[in-house]
């Protein structure tokens, strides 16, 4: 199908409107993100990170996975932003610019992820070089199509997924405990994360 | 549409979320940008399934797998900051170095807790 689809009508030189949008929502999906992992104010650092799932959910919506596009904004957009802002807040994170947001290894993340980016991006290209998405048919992620999939095929792993929901709920709430309110559990985890557990026995043995 | 252009721009995102991993030193940064190295495999995962016309839609209902397990990692990783926050009054991870290895071999010591009443107990006896 290489050079036959390239006769066919694709090409990179007649785009049509939905590779235009989405290059268009690409470049600023992937601006915000860069912003996110570059900026020195965290608490913008987390709002670019809205504009990034954001993006990333209209992309899904131009690849007609629409049910996704909703999930996304739904769980990433609306819960995990809040946590993370949550998590920034009670960490007592700084509102301004903090000068110390990037380690001292920058540089040398810097060039592994451009390397990593060149290599993979040249893989991609080279094999996926004349390969066409076919969008015009049916719609691929409507939530008809998705719940019945979801609710036929994989229902083993969606009630696997609930209990592995339940587990990080019960481990969250353990976790988050403050140390010295509860009873046995608590106390099991005081013992644990105490700084200097070692002299307590010691002394006794006097 | 090329296949080109989602596969691309995940690519990127996941380079973008893989420096974001290496360079930053907050920890709840360091999670922002794995989540953003998921949302490229996730992209990946819509748009091959996409091209392919998957009869079960194997991978979009592995990106809602993926979602979920997401959602899951970021409540527990950010108990955990919490934790490590109350406990050391800071969530630097450049600072949490007690499961460190040193080169010459000795024990990575750093808040000095725990040896100082190990020896003044042991040089009365």
């Amino acid at each position: 199908m290489t050079l036959a689809a390239t006769a066919a009508g694709h090409g990179f030189l007649s785009p049509t409107g939905v590779e235009i949008a989405f290059l268009l929502v690409g470049i600023a999906t992937l601006g915000a993100a860069v912003v996110t992992v570059t900026t020195r104010q965290l608490v913008h650092a987390a709002l670019w990170l809205v504009v990034t799932l954001g993006g990333v959910a209209v992309e899904y919506l131009l690849l007609t996975a629409e049910f996704i596009a909703w999930v996304q904004v739904l769980i990433y957009v609306g819960s995990v932003v809040v946590l993370l802002l949550f998590g920034l807040m009670l960490t007592k994170a700084p509102i301004g610019r903090s000068p110390d947001a990037d380690s001292g290894n920058r540089w040398a993340a810097l060039i592994v992820a451009v390397a990593a980016a060149g290599a993979l991006v040249w893989v991609v290209v080279d094999a996926f070089r004349a390969t066409w998405i076919d969008l015009d048919g049916a719609v691929q992620g409507s939530t008809q199509s998705s719940g019945r999939t979801l609710f036929q095929y994989w229902v083993l792993p969606f009630e696997a997924l609930s209990v592995l929901l339940l587990a990080a709920l019960v481990g969250a709430i353990v976790l988050s405990r403050r140390a010295g309110e509860g009873k046995a559990p608590v106390a099991g985890l005081r013992n644990v994360f105490r700084t200097s557990p070692a002299p307590a026995p010691r002394e006794d043995q006097r | 549409m090329h296949l080109a252009y989602p596969a691309v721009l995940a690519v990127l995102l996941f380079c973008t979320g893989l420096y974001g991993v290496l360079a930053r030193r907050n920890a709840i940064l360091v999670l922002m940008s794995v989540e953003l190295m998921l949302n490229a495999v996730n992209l990946n995962l819509v748009a091959f399934d996409v091209w392919l016309r998957d009869t079960l839609h194997a991978g979009q209902a592995l990106t809602l797998f993926t979602i979920a397990i997401a959602a899951a990692e970021i409540g527990i990783g950010l108990a955990i900051v919490l934790l490590v926050y109350r406990n050391r009054g800071s969530s630097d991870i450049d600072r949490l170095r007690d499961l460190a290895e040193r080169p010459d071999g000795t024990d990575a010591t750093d808040h000095g807790a725990q040896p100082q009443p190990d020896t003044q107990a042991e040089a009365p006896a």
